[in-house]
Parts: C-alpha cells; sequence; structure tokens
C-alpha cells in the first residue's frame, strides 16, 4: 500500500517535471536552442492563472480564466521568440543559453514585483484534498494531476499526428533546409513551437500550483526537468515525458528508502549514469542519414 | 520569347568572401527540360539555391513567370510554383512517406486534388504506395530519391529544381528515375532544371543544356548539339579521341580557354 502512495505522488511531480521537459524538448527540436527559462515560464504561468483566478486579484471563475492563460502565455512564447531570440540568431548556443537564463531572472523578479515574494496557493478546482481509501492515503490533487497528463499528452499526440501545423513542426525540426524547400515558413512555426511550449508551461505551471504553495522561486524545478530530458533523450517528446516521471517516481521512494539527503541526489545521479552508458537518453530517436 | 517561363540575367552570388556564381545568365523555356553541367565546385547547386531563395544574390535578376523574384523568401518562391528537389534528397526522415508527401502539399489547401495529386505520384513511383506507412529514414537511397522527386511533384509546381538526382545511386536506378523524369515532363508538361555531374544520362533527357564552369556559363546550346561537341564529348562524356598512334599525345585544351 505503502509502495503505491509513493508511486502516485512520484508519478504527480513526474506530471510537471515531464511538462517542463516537453517544453525544453519542443524548443530544442525546433530550434536548436535550449531555453533555460522554461521552470520560470513554468512559474509564470502559475501566476498568471493566480492572478486570474484569485479572489485577492482578479477573481475570474477558472474555466473563463483558463483559455485567457494559455493565450497570454501563448502569445508571450511567441513575442519572446520574435523579438529577443531571432535578436541572437545566427549568434553561438552560448549566447541563447545566457539570453534564456537572464530571461528567467527577468520573470522571476517581475513576477516577484507583480505578486510578491510570499508563498501563494491557487485556487485550483484540482486542489482537491486527501481521500481514505482503506490503509491508502490518496492526495485527489495528485490523481488530477495525473489524469489532467494523460489527457495533455493525447491532444499534443493529436495535434502532432493530425493537423497540418503538428506536421510542419515536426517537418521543420526534422530538416529545417527541406522544410524551407517545401515552402513551410520555417521561421514562423519556430514561433508557433514557443508559442506552444509557453501553453505547455501554462499547463505545468497550473498543475504544480494545485499541488501546494506557489512562490517565484518556484522555476528552479526547472533544473530538474532539465536533467530529466536528458534522461529521456534530448529531442524526444515521448522521452522527455518518460524522463519527467522517472525523476518524479525516483525521488519519494529514495526519500523513503535511502537515508537522508540521497532523494535530492538520486535524480542527478540517475542523470549521470545516463549519460555514461546511454549518451543518447533512455528513448532517443536518433537514425543516420543515408546517402 | 514568349513562353520563358524562368530567365535568370547576370546572377552574382557569394559564399561569404567566395564568389560562386560570377554572372550567370540563361532562360528555362516553358515544358522543355534544361540541364546545367558542370564538375564539383562549378556553382551548380548554388545557383539553384539563389533561384529557389535560400540564397540570397549579389547581383542580377530572376525573372519568374516575368516577375522578379530575386530576395523573396523562400516559401513565397515556392507559393509562386517553383519547387527545388534538393540534393542528398532530404527527406523527413522520422515521418512516413505519406506524411513526406502531405507535406510537400503545404501550400495547398484542395483536398481533393492533393489526394489526386497524391494518386499520381503513386501511379509513376509504385514502390511509394507499397511503403506508404513507413518512415522515410528507412527507405533505401533510391527510394528517398523517388520520395523527394515525388513531394516535389505534391506542389504541382510550374518548374521543378532537380538537384543531381543520380547522386549516389546505381547506373541501373539512375536510369530508371531519368525513364520517369522524361515520362514526367512529356505526359504531365512539368518543366524541369536539372543540374547534373552525369552528362550522359542528362543529357539524353534534356532538350537544352548549359556548361557551368568557376561560376561562369561556358557553353550552351540544345542538348543533341552539346552532346555532339568534341570538348563535352571528351571532358563530360568521357570519350577518348585518340591521336594516330592510338595514344592521346597532349592534353587537349578547351575551346573556351
Amino acid at each position: 500500500m505503502e509502495v503505491l502512495q509513493l508511486l502516485i505522488s512520484g508519478l504527480a511531480n513526474g506530471c510537471v517535471y515531464g511538462l517542463i521537459a516537453l517544453g525544453f524538448v519542443l524548443i530544442y527540436k525546433a530550434t536548436e536552442a535550449v531555453n533555460f527559462a522554461q521552470g520560470d515560464f513554468m512559474m509564470l504561468g502559475a501566476f498568471v492563472t493566480l492572478g486570474l483566478v484569485n479572489p485577492e486579484y482578479m477573481g475570474i471563475p477558472f474555466w473563463l480564466a483558463l483559455p485567457l492563460v494559455f493565450v497570454i502565455m501563448g502569445v508571450l512564447g511567441y513575442l519572446l521568440d520574435l523579438v529577443v531570440l531571432r535578436a541572437v540568431f545566427g549568434q553561438s548556443q552560448v549566447a541563447v543559453i545566457i539570453v534564456t537564463i537572464a530571461l528567467g531572472f527577468v520573470i522571476r523578479f517581475a513576477v516577484g514585483e507583480i505578486w510578491g515574494h510570499e508563498p501563494q496557493s491557487l485556487r485550483s478546482p484540482l486542489a482537491l484534498g486527501d481521500v481514505r481509501v482503506g490503509d491508502l492515503v490518496l492526495g485527489l490533487a495528485d490523481v488530477a494531476v495525473i489524469i489532467v497528463t494523460v489527457i495533455m499528452t493525447i491532444l499534443l499526440w493529436q495535434f502532432f499526428q493530425r493537423t497540418k501545423m503538428g506536421l510542419a513542426m515536426q517537418a521543420a525540426s526534422q530538416n529545417q533546409m527541406a522544410a524551407y524547400y517545401m515552402g513551410i515558413p520555417v521561421k514562423r512555426i519556430q514561433g508557433m513551437v514557443w508559442a506552444l511550449a509557453g501553453i505547455v508551461a501554462a499547463v505545468a505551471g497550473i498543475l504544480y500550483a494545485s499541488k501546494g504553495a506557489l512562490d517565484p522561486s518556484a522555476g528552479f524545478i526547472g533544473i530538474k526537468a532539465f536533467a530529466a530530458a536528458v534522461i529521456g533523450g534530448f529531442g524526444s517528446l515521448p522521452g522527455a515525458l518518460l524522463g519527467g516521471l522517472i525523476v518524479g517516481v525516483i525521488e519519494p521512494f529514495a526519500a523513503r528508502y535511502l537515508p537522508p539527503g540521497w532523494s535530492q541526489i538520486a535524480p542527478y545521479a540517475l542523470l549521470i549514469a545516463v549519460l555514461l552508458f546511454r549518451p543518447h537518453g533512455l528513448f532517443a530517436q536518433v537514425r543516420a542519414k543515408k546517402v | 520569347m514568349s513562353d520563358v517561363l524562368l530567365e535568370v540575367r547576370n546572377l552574382e552570388t557569394f559564399y561569404g568572401p567566395i564568389m560562386a556564381i560570377r554572372g550567370v545568365s540563361l532562360e528555362v523555356r516553358k515544358g522543355r527540360v534544361v540541364t546545367v553541367l558542370g564538375a564539383n565546385g562549378a556553382g551548380k547547386t548554388t545557383l539553384l539555391k539563389t533561384i529557389s531563395g535560400i540564397m540570397d544574390p549579389e547581383k542580377g535578376k530572376i525573372l519568374f513567370e516575368g516577375k522578379d523574384i530575386q530576395g523573396w523568401e523562400p516559401h513565397r518562391v515556392v507559393q509562386a510554383g517553383i519547387v527545388h528537389v534538393p540534393e542528398g534528397r532530404e527527406v523527413f526522415p522520422l515521418l512516413t512517406v505519406e506524411e513526406n508527401l502531405a507535406l510537400g502539399a503545404y501550400t495547398r489547401s484542395d483536398r481533393a486534388e492533393i489526394a489526386r495529386d497524391r494518386d499520381l505520384v503513386f501511379n509513376y513511383f509504385p514502390i511509394l504506395a507499397e511503403r506508404r506507412y513507413q518512415e522515410a529514414g528507412t527507405l533505401s537511397g533510391g527510394q528517398q530519391q523517388m520520395l523527394a522527386i515525388g513531394r516535389g511533384l505534391m506542389l504541382r509546381p510550374e518548374i521543378m529544381l532537380l538537384d543531381e538526382p543520380s547522386l549516389g545511386l546505381s547506373p541501373l536506378l539512375t536510369q530508371e528515375i531519368f525513364a520517369i523524369l522524361k515520362r514526367l515532363n512529356k505526359d504531365e508538361g512539368v518543366t524541369m532544371m536539372l543540374v547534373e555531374q552525369n552528362a550522359a544520362v542528362a543529357l539524353e533527357l534534356a532538350d537544352d543544356g548549359y556548361v557551368m564552369e568557376l561560376g561562369r556559363i561556358v557553353m550552351s546550346g540544345t542538348a543533341d548539339r552539346l552532346a555532339s561537341s568534341e570538348d563535352i564529348q571528351s571532358f563530360y562524356l568521357g570519350h577518348d579521341t585518340e591521336g594516330a598512334r592510338g595514344e592521346r599525345r597532349w592534353k587537349r585544351k578547351k575551346t573556351w580557354r
């Protein structure tokens, strides 16, 4: 019973890591840039929701605010690509990394200025409290988080498989030059990928805030999500989600069964092991090009 | 001439400090196959990339149906009706054959017509129909080339720019692909601009030809005339002109040098 309990809370955490990792991988695949502000994007998405929904701010009903949040975060992602990232287009990878790290700081302090640095809690319909089934204490929020993530995954899957835009995004990430040759406006598609990453971050943020308190430093779990993306295989969308789940599940088990402190180390120890023994990640999609 | 589809005038393109194209002028008439021959580094690929908008020229004009398309973004050039089938296939490796073809029709939205063109492509390349649900990266080189050509056709282009379709293929496969290109030109009326190192197959398919060396056009004419010219025979087709004693005694000089 205890195992099941640990598993569910671990999976719920893992879903949040996985969704952030998904944002990393989406942007990396489309633009070959790593957005180190993805964790802060998540936090921003959560705070935007909080600002719209919570009664002490605007007090809009949650389900009305939700589409608004997606629009805000999507437009923000698109604009960031348009204004900030295209300015460093053609510069080295390091420039992009530094810009996105700086962006993370800017978001963190802007959020602190607007909504304060104190932990707050989001009035989320997913925050349902606990339920006792025999010996088992289940956080309903955890279960809700897992369900929402599954739905989100299916939606994204359908988006990439069925829509023209999704197909074009895949094409642009697999072979940018050929995408140009097919008449795909690659730059606009990359902007749309940033928008999508913003929306995914918003979902991750809402899920994160449903599970507990929220403050501007919440974005730091982006580091763990980054590790999850690498473990899963940077460049593979299912890999990112699975990597997130693995990291999420390892933590509570390490906390329960290993000496204190190990649970913080465990994800990174796994990261190092993966880099040593399977450098492309656990679920990598690599295929040599035929000539 | 009124039926000129694509005209290039005094084009100059640079790769950084290197002048890859040094004032090229040529024209492609509607319904014809024009080949541009030349060795490695002659600037053939650069010429195609400049036409399709991947690279920007320093000087010169590219006229397509009378409009100057020089400096257009690549996707606008595609929308105008110029499709570039790049060197080395460049398919989308993790997408299926069918998805690759669907992306060829990215700029179009008429579903029924797209489905018809897909059947047309499958008709010309039956192997693609067989492999339609397979990832393109798992196809053989020849099949990938067929897919790249089929994907280009899905755009229903006014003109196809073909960059070395014979690259890395066996002579037999090359023959097969060129036979299909010939049928496409004759039956569907697809205008083609074909860049090749394999002069023999290219001249057989083409109506007109240009020879490029070091970024310049050094010779032009109908394909038949080029094929019978001594220079082309000895430098591009590899026919030896033998001396009286049955061996070559001096190094032939090209007449354009």
